[in-house]
């Protein structure tokens, strides 16, 4: 897809101990997804903290925010699509699920957390075989 | 039947669920021929199943069944669908970036037809009155206008440019040649053509014209065609209205002018409004109610306001991608249809104290 590493040195981060937050044991939830373009997990390259997901199960809702590794990262949009698939295989299909940049995070931040969140824009991008498949790299990766 | 009468209390019946589709349901539409004395009214709808599926209701039952479903065309999402006014053809709307059309040949329906030449998904499709033009919109932020020749040949006439992005919706107004798209950019345009039959923008209606502040999902006229109602994911709809008589008479200076904005009612994106002939006007959100609001006479100031006829909450289990009311015989009967991948036939009822 790109031609050169976007960021191609990351500071990578000890992994933190994990709290489970669905009841899925097998779910071992966001923190492993890999990063698009480098074999850590994104927890290791601190794009993503505990504090960012906020389950709501009264009202079925899911905020969760994410921290790009940096302001212009263009594979944001990526990491946000794996974030959702993630999410739709650990919560029931009824949970309704708010993906957005942590504010400050990252130049584009409206544009965006307004695309993330654009339910046939998703859509969309998950019918089209070659980001369906970096996303399902990102996901069942077994480099780690 | 006035809407402000006190003594009634109105209520969303149930009358049936159509299940089917093996995916959300995206759009769905009644065909305008049907729901009279001799023809039993028509649903189609479309999936992310990359299907269409056309629904019937038995004159013998009353109940729907699912005549037939239209497969192996469309090679991803079927995003919207439409009938044209007299109701022989059906456009589909795919995200495989081509629009079909299909025609009823002794019950077995068949693709006559594929438009091809947007970029990318195709989001919409609307017949225009006289049944002599198609539009098509897409996410490559172009709307086509597709001239209908005899044997059911489509000719691109026009490939409008304006939009800063995807294009959500298309809907041509209901009884004179001006198109109405709007758009992830925020903005609703007016397309009209000109003497030499040049198609331009004669109006965008964005932010400073009291527009929405964010993606625009539909419009909807009212029966007079003097006025819309437009919904967007700002949680708002807004409605507009403009000299219907100016229009009439080939005026294309006449601007749509912003009437009311009905705000607080909603609380996610809404992806669909329509407004009935006899001027209730449903919403179907992504909270998965469905709303419905009049003009109440109460306010003066300002000209009409709208207020909150009645909310359904849980009108589906997941987002609602759709409301549509009949244009058959039959009052106040509307369709829905949801993420959950089912369409709801209702019936808005009154029980008067």
């Amino acid at each position: 897809m790109t031609l050169g590493l976007i960021n191609a040195n990351p500071i990578v981060h000890a992994k933190k101990e994990r709290v489970a937050r669905c009841e899925d044991p097998h779910c071992d939830f966001v923190r492993d997804i890999r990063d698009p373009e480098h074999p850590y997990s994104l927890e290791q390259l601190s794009v993503l903290s505990e504090e960012s997901i906020t389950v709501d199960d009264k009202l079925g809702r899911i905020l969760i925010t994410f921290t790009p590794t940096i302001q212009h990262c263009s594979m944001a949009t990526v990491i946000g699509l794996c974030l959702r698939v993630k999410l739709q295989e650990c919560f029931p299909p009824h949970y309704k699920v708010d993906i957005k940049v942590s504010p400050g995070s990252h130049a584009d931040e409206e544009a965006v957390n307004k695309q993330l969140n654009d339910k046939e824009r998703v859509a969309a991008a998950l019918e089209n075989p070659n980001l369906r498949q970096l996303v399902d790299e990102c996901l069942y990766s077994n480099e780690l | 039947m006035d809407f402000d009468d006190e003594g009634s209390n109105f209520e969303l019946k149930e009358i049936q669920t159509l299940s089917g589709h093996t995916d959300r349901v995206w759009s769905l539409a009644w065909n305008p021929a049907t729901g009279t004395d001799d023809a039993q009214p028509v649903i189609a709808s479309c999936s992310g199943d990359k299907t269409v599926r056309i629904w019937e209701r038995s004159a013998l039952t009353r109940s729907w069944d699912c005549k037939a479903v239209l497969e192996e065309t469309h090679t991803r999402t079927v995003r919207s669908c439409t009938w044209s006014p007299s109701g022989k053809l059906l456009a589909t709307a795919s995200f495989d970036a081509t629009t079909a059309i299909w025609e009823n040949v002794g019950g077995d329906f068949q693709c006559v037809s594929t438009l091809e030449g947007h970029e990318n998904e195709v989001k919409s499709v609307s017949w225009n009155a006289s049944e002599s033009l198609l539009a098509t919109c897409s996410r490559d932020k172009t709307v086509w206008i597709w001239e209908v020749m005899p044997g059911n040949e489509f000719e691109c006439a026009s490939v409008l440019q304006g939009h800063t992005q995807d294009v959500k919706m298309i809907k041509w107004h209901p009884t004179m040649d001006i198109l109405f798209s709007c758009s992830y950019d925020n903005t609703i345009k007016v397309w009209a053509e000109d003497d030499t039959g040049d198609w331009h923008c004669i109006q965008t209606i964005g932010e400073s014209s009291n527009g929405h502040s964010s993606t625009v999902w539909a419009i909807s006229f009212n029966a007079g065609g003097d006025k819309m109602v437009t919904c967007s994911d700002d949680l708002t709809l807004k409605v507009w209205e403009a000299d219907i008589e100016g229009m009439r008479s080939g005026n294309n200076q006449v601007l749509w002018k912003h009437l009311s904005t009905l705000s607080g009612y909603h609380d996610r994106t809404i992806f669909s409004v329509h407004w009935s002939r006899e001027g209730i006007i449903a919403s179907g959100a992504a909270d998965d109610a469905i709303r419905f609001f009049v003009e109440s006479k109460d306010s003066v100031v300002d000209g009409p306001s709208y207020r909150l006829l009645l909310k359904k909450e849980k009108a589906h289990d997941m987002d609602v991608n759709v409301v549509q009311w009949s244009p058959g015989q039959e009052n106040r009967v509307m369709a829905s249809a949801s993420d959950d991948g089912t369409i709801k036939i209702w019936e808005l009822a009154t029980s008067s104290n």
